[in-house]
């Protein structure tokens, strides 16, 4: 029930501003700050859940077969590699690297 | 891609892109990111939510960070509301390019609230990458629709593959959350102040990790946000310049994710 709750409140909310976004005069939110923390705002919390879906294990931070997921995942990246292969090569490498150490 | 000559209506200097170009670029985008909701499908199924959850939040949700945040936030034990939160506020950017887009595409209000579901960082590459009007409903409508379609099919792949495979930590396929993530986040950090607000960001969401209630220490990360912001106006340097239509990164092409920079522009210091 919980998790339904979640959803649902979820697919309200985001498609509430995605509306909001066509409905609305633009003046009355292009404002440079506004459009400046609109811009940072996903980079705070994109770089918070990169590191806890990374490090967390519970309330405990760990280091495990994930971080070098992820550093292959920025290898990739710094290559300019598509999407899919950037996360491919987290997989990869995180999954090879449970298969030898457990 | 090279027309030297432009035969028909064309202006000299490509002014008019051909349909076919548009819906090549459109379908590229669409494609590449449309299969990308079998990472999602697979991460939901193994984050412990339901088949028809999973496929619920790809068809009404539809914002890719947002329903990966969403059921990382789950998994980890957070309360639905600080879950749905963090989920949310994700989703804030997309009101940002709604505003550009509905300038762009002048679409009748009827059709706004069918159009609304569609407004997200790939589409808004894709439109605001187009030189005409016309080349831009096309570009919206192709890239949307494809997006949208594979999206949700490839979720409902992932998810029955999940209850297939088992453990899907075993694959590594837990690794594919923060991937899609630091995928979506490498594009933004192109000035020093977006660094520093994800390196903050990273210090809150981790160092408070042990202390506050799960799904919490993301929402304290936000903060690292207005923080930059109010330090940046202190330091005197001002962004009110910041490219009022700087297009959120030209090349819809690459960089299949988020182009994020509303904030397009460079404060060059």
């Amino acid at each position: 029930m919980n998790i339904w709750i979640a959803i649902i409140g979820t697919a309200v909310g985001c498609y509430a501003v995605k509306l909001a976004g066509l409905l609305v005069p633009a003046h009355a939110v292009e404002r440079p700050y506004v459009r400046r923390l609109a811009a940072l705002l996903p980079v705070a919390l994109l770089a918070a859940l990169t590191a806890q879906q990374t490090f967390a294990d519970g309330h405990a931070l760990m280091l495990d077969a994930r971080a070098a997921g992820l550093g292959a995942a920025a290898v990739a990246l710094l290559l300019r590699a598509p999407f899919l292969l950037v996360v491919a090569a987290a997989v990869v490498v995180t999954a090879g690297l449970r298969a030898i150490g457990g | 891609m090279t027309q030297h000559i432009a035969l028909t209506d064309q202006t000299a200097d490509g002014m008019k892109k051909p349909d076919a170009a548009v819906v090549r670029d459109a379908l590229g985008v669409g494609v590449a990111v449309g299969l990308s909701g079998f990472a999602f499908g697979v991460t939901s199924a193994g984050s412990g939510l339901g088949l028809l959850q999973t496929c619920t939040l790809s068809l009404l949700v539809f914002t890719g960070a947002s329903q990966f945040a969403l059921v990382g936030a789950l998994a980890a034990g957070g309360n639905p509301f600080t879950a749905a939160a963090g989920a949310f506020f994700l989703g804030v950017r997309n009101a940002f390019y709604g505003l550009r887009l509905s300038q762009l595409l002048a679409l009748p209000r009827a059709v706004r609230p069918l159009a609304a579901q569609w407004v997200i960082d790939e589409t808004t590459a894709v439109t605001l990458a187009q030189p005409t009007r016309r080349a831009a409903r096309i570009g919206f409508t192709v890239t949307g629709l494809s997006l949208y379609a594979l999206w949700n099919l490839t979720t409902l792949l992932g998810a029955l593959g999940a209850e297939a495979i088992g453990d899907t930590r075993a694959w590594g396929l837990d690794a594919a959350g923060p991937a899609v993530f630091l995928a979506l986040l490498a594009p933004m950090l192109k000035t020093a102040t977006e660094r520093a607000v994800a390196g903050l960001a990273v210090l809150l969401g981790l160092g408070l990790l042990p202390v506050l209630p799960a799904g919490v220490p993301v929402l304290v990360a936000a903060l690292a946000a207005p923080l930059a912001l109010v330090a940046e106006s202190r330091r005197g340097g001002r962004a009110d310049g910041d490219a009022p239509d700087g297009p959120p990164g030209p090349d819809g092409r690459r960089a299949p994710k988020d182009m994020g920079g509303t904030s397009g522009a460079e404060e060059g210091r």
